[in-house]
């Protein structure tokens, strides 16, 4: 079946280096003898502990719990005991440290009781679909780690007609959903079934990448067995960056999510294919989310591969799996080469977020250096935001950050396309992060302002009835009193 | 900032020295055609301006204290004088194309802060600044059917440009003759019919005799541009259609006073213009929009100046006049963003 595709605007093609890391099967990774949990691992409010140090833990077990509507638990990947809560080391770009639990494991790997008992999610009603998924920690596993719960609840006056299932994997190197797809194709459709029904999506259409024909093929067949027509397939051109949520939407669906808005507005959830699986494991087994397949490759890694890794593993853990360092001095580089992180080492450990550590050889000789912006326009034509980059530019190279403002800064996605197709070399991206961050330090400071402006004028008008008030009863006994001494 | 600092993390795909060259390239076949149609003069020309225009970036840079190695290699400079050499009339005295040259790095783009910040094109200011200042030597254009001329040799050519006359003593003009546009315009403004006119010796199929098959093998060498997506199709295709548009509304009108299409299409800088000078982007538009509007400035700019202007073709005048305009343009044509309902 042949179904209309839309396209978005920009984009480019990237070679894919997908191969490298598909030879291998998907395995389990060791339990290491530590893990580190970071209570902040999705968008929201961080976790609170509940546990203590010294304590013991079964695998599964809640260790941090969300006090506010948009946060995620964090459970225990494995059994062991608490030796430390505090500040780690976390796979972000600042490389400043962040709350986490570590955790001594005891290598028997018991799972918590109540774990494991199959249920019929068909059984459950929606509300209780939908407190497993929060109680088990559930966040996007494509990256942007947003609290699935919270996405699907949907309000009334957004009805969504749609369920988009991201499984495109646009970025060169990760197979993580690739290969997620291909062993466990009919999960994601059981998966999808079960949003399909908390957001009352009469339809849902599974993205997958051209150049993933295995995944399509399977899923395609698990969307047969299952006798479920209101699953499809949508193969989608490779154009980097087809992954992004509303890059997606448009070519699957043809709606454009609007600026600054949610897919919802546009009738629309989308997750990742991973994430359908998780809340599959979630509702039937009860299962919170300790684990994910990580993709170990890059031309630094002996053997790359895919791992199913235990959420807080070190990275050092998994390199030493795909058979360790290829180079002498690697760069590491959490998620893909176009929107990853670079790693400050491999004792880092993977969270919900990592899909993929790419390991590369050091640059041995600096960059080429950049030359001057040339106008040539490249950097629109790829824009998947349809900005202007060359004027972007200009603003943030030259301070204008209201200007940057005004050509919509805050709409680039960051792909990097700009920077990958500009004949100077100039690092675009790094500008309009620059660009960014001043903007919102400036309204940071503007909003301080504000306030101290507004906490002086409320000083300044209690002094003043403070002052008219006394004088007030200055006066009133002097008025009682005058009478009395002109008598 | 000139390192990345975070994603990405891949290295860039493009180079600015690699756009260069392969607008280069794609001259070549239209050079070879103007050598054989207007003798040696032409290269002689290609050379005094090439070797000027390295000399006088060099220069520029080691007085601004640029990193001279790394924007040498960019070979911007070198377009700029190979741009500015096929624009000049071959055999013209060697200091035109010297001191254009020289112009047109020094003032036109160094003083102005170097690559990427200049506001006029360059070879454009360069030409004009000749055409203003020496109008006899550019408009002593070699008469491609003088058998005089196809006589010359490469060192009679290099005696005539650097003597200032052929080695048998003549002066230039013995081997010159008005270019089409130049007739057409006089021959107009003398109260001649085009048709009448375009019976001359410098005319033929299309355009002028010669300088047609120079624009065709132009717009070969545009075109390869375009499929390599050098340079986007929207300000040459919008700079033609509108001079095609204007030449047929006024030939249509009376076709004794006004050259049809195609006349104007394949006379004169008309395509070189349009693939090689108008999409120069540094001081072209650049949002999609706007460059079809810069394009068709472009364009009508280039008729109104040829039509009833006092120079025979248009094309530089037009293209400063719209490099003026062109960050007007790019404020008023900002591209709808994805998400964006409404306008803004």
């Amino acid at each position: 079946m042949k179904r209309r595709l839309w396209k978005f605007p920009g984009g480019i093609r990237l070679p894919g280096f997908k191969a490298m890391s598909l030879s291998l099967p998907l395995a389990h990774a060791e339990l290491p003898p530590r893990l580190v949990l970071p209570l902040r691992q999705h968008i929201g409010a961080p976790a609170e502990p509940v546990v203590e140090v010294g304590q013991t833990v079964r695998k599964g077990e809640l260790i941090a719990q969300a006090r506010e509507y948009i946060s995620a638990p964090v459970h225990a990947s494995s059994s062991g005991r608490v030796v430390g809560i505090g500040d780690y080391a976390v796979p972000h770009p600042s490389g400043l440290t962040a709350p986490c639990i570590e955790i001594e494991t005891d290598g028997e790997d018991r799972w918590t009781d109540g774990a494991d008992t199959a249920r019929d999610p068909d059984a459950l009603s929606v509300d209780e679909l939908r407190s497993r998924i929060r109680a088990a920690g559930i966040v996007g596993l494509g990256g942007a780690v947003f609290p699935s719960a919270v996405k699907l609840t949907p309000v009334p006056e957004r009805p969504i007609d749609t369920l988009v299932l991201n499984g495109v994997e646009c970025e060169p190197y990760i197979t993580c959903d690739d290969v997620l797809m291909r062993t466990r194709a009919a999960d994601v459709v059981r998966g999808a079934r079960v949003l399909q029904r908390l957001v009352g999506a009469g339809r849902c259409v599974v993205g997958i990448e051209a150049n993933k024909p295995e995944a399509a093929a399977a899923l395609r067949q698990a969307v047969t067995d299952a006798k479920s027509d209101a699953v499809e397939v949508a193969v989608v051109p490779t154009v980097f960056p087809a992954g992004g949520e509303k890059q997606l939407i448009r070519v699957v669906t043809g709606r454009e999510v609007p600026r600054h808005g949610l897919p919802a507005q546009v009738g629309v959830v989308c997750l990742n294919v991973a994430t359908a699986v998780a809340v599959l494991d979630a509702v039937v087994h009860n299962r919170p989310l300790i684990e994910r397949i990580v993709t170990v490759t890059g031309p630094g890694v002996r053997c790359p591969r895919n791992l199913i890794a235990p959420i807080g593993t070190p990275v050092a853990a998994l390199i030493a799996q795909a058979g360790g360092y290829a180079v002498e001095t690697p760069r590491l580089i959490m998620g893909g080469p176009m929107m990853g992180i670079e790693l400050a080492g491999d004792g880092l450990p993977v969270t919900k977020a990592s899909n993929c550590v790419l390991v590369e050889a050091a640059p041995v000789q600096a960059p080429r250096p950049a030359l001057p912006c040339i106008r040539c326009g490249s950097c629109a034509a790829a824009c998947p935001v349809r900005l202007l980059p060359q004027q972007l530019y200009w603003y943030a190279q030259s301070a204008q950050f209201d200007k940057a403002q005004d050509y919509a800064v805050f709409d680039c996605i960051e792909c990097g396309c700009c920077a990958h197709v500009c004949p100077s070399n100039i690092p675009l991206v790094s500008y309009f992060r620059f660009a960014k961050t001043e903007l919102a330090a400036a309204e940071r400071d503007r909003h301080k302002a504000e306030r101290s402006r507004q906490r002086h004028e409320e000083r300044q008008q209690r002094l003043e009835r403070e002052q008219a008030a006394r004088a007030q009863r200055r006066k009133r006994p002097a008025r009682t009193a005058a009478p009395a001494g002109e008598s | 900032m000139t390192a990345a600092v975070g994603s990405p993390f891949i290295t860039p795909a493009g180079r600015v020295s690699a756009v260069m060259r392969q607008v280069l390239y794609a001259l070549v076949p239209a050079t070879a055609v103007y050598v054989y149609w207007f003798g040696w003069g032409v290269l002689i020309n290609l050379m005094l301006a090439s070797v000027t225009a390295v000399v006088a970036e060099a220069l520029m840079l080691w007085v601004r204290r640029r990193p001279l190695g790394l924007f040498l290699a960019d070979g911007s400079a070198l377009v700029t004088g190979v741009l500015l050499g096929l624009a000049l009339p071959p055999l013209a005295p060697w200091w035109l194309a010297v001191l254009g040259t020289a112009f047109a790095i020094v003032a036109a783009k160094h003083l102005y802060g170097g690559l990427g910040f200049n506001p006029f094109n360059p070879a454009m200011v360069g030409f004009v600044l000749l055409l203003i200042s020496f109008p006899k030597d550019m408009s002593m254009w070699p008469d491609p059917v003088s058998p005089q001329l196809h006589a010359l040799g490469f060192l009679d050519a290099w005696h005539a440009v650097f003597a200032g006359y052929l080695p048998g003593g003549a002066g230039v003009d013995a081997v010159s003759s008005a270019t089409p546009l130049d007739a057409v315009r006089t021959g107009v403004g003398l109260g001649h019919a085009v048709d009448a006119i375009r019976k001359g010796d410098v005319f033929g199929l299309f355009g002028g005799t010669g300088s047609e098959w120079v624009n065709l093998a132009l717009l070969g060498g545009g075109l390869w541009l375009l499929w390599r997506r050098i340079v986007s199709w929207h300000i040459p295709v919008a700079l033609l259609a509108t001079l095609a548009l204007l030449a047929g509304a006024f030939h249509l009108l009376s076709p004794e006073r006004y050259a049809d299409p195609a006349f104007h299409l394949l006379t004169g800088a008309s395509v070189l213009g349009a693939f090689f000078i108008a999409t120069d982007p540094v001081s072209a538009a650049t949002t999609p929009r706007g460059r079809l509007l810069y394009g068709a400035g472009i364009g009508a700019f280039t008729y109104i100046i040829r039509t009833w202007g006092g120079y025979p073709d248009g094309i530089a005048f037009a293209v400063l006049l719209m490099n003026l305009a062109a960050p007007t343009i790019d404020a008023y044509t900002r591209p709808r963003l994805f998400g964006q309902v409404g306008s803004s």
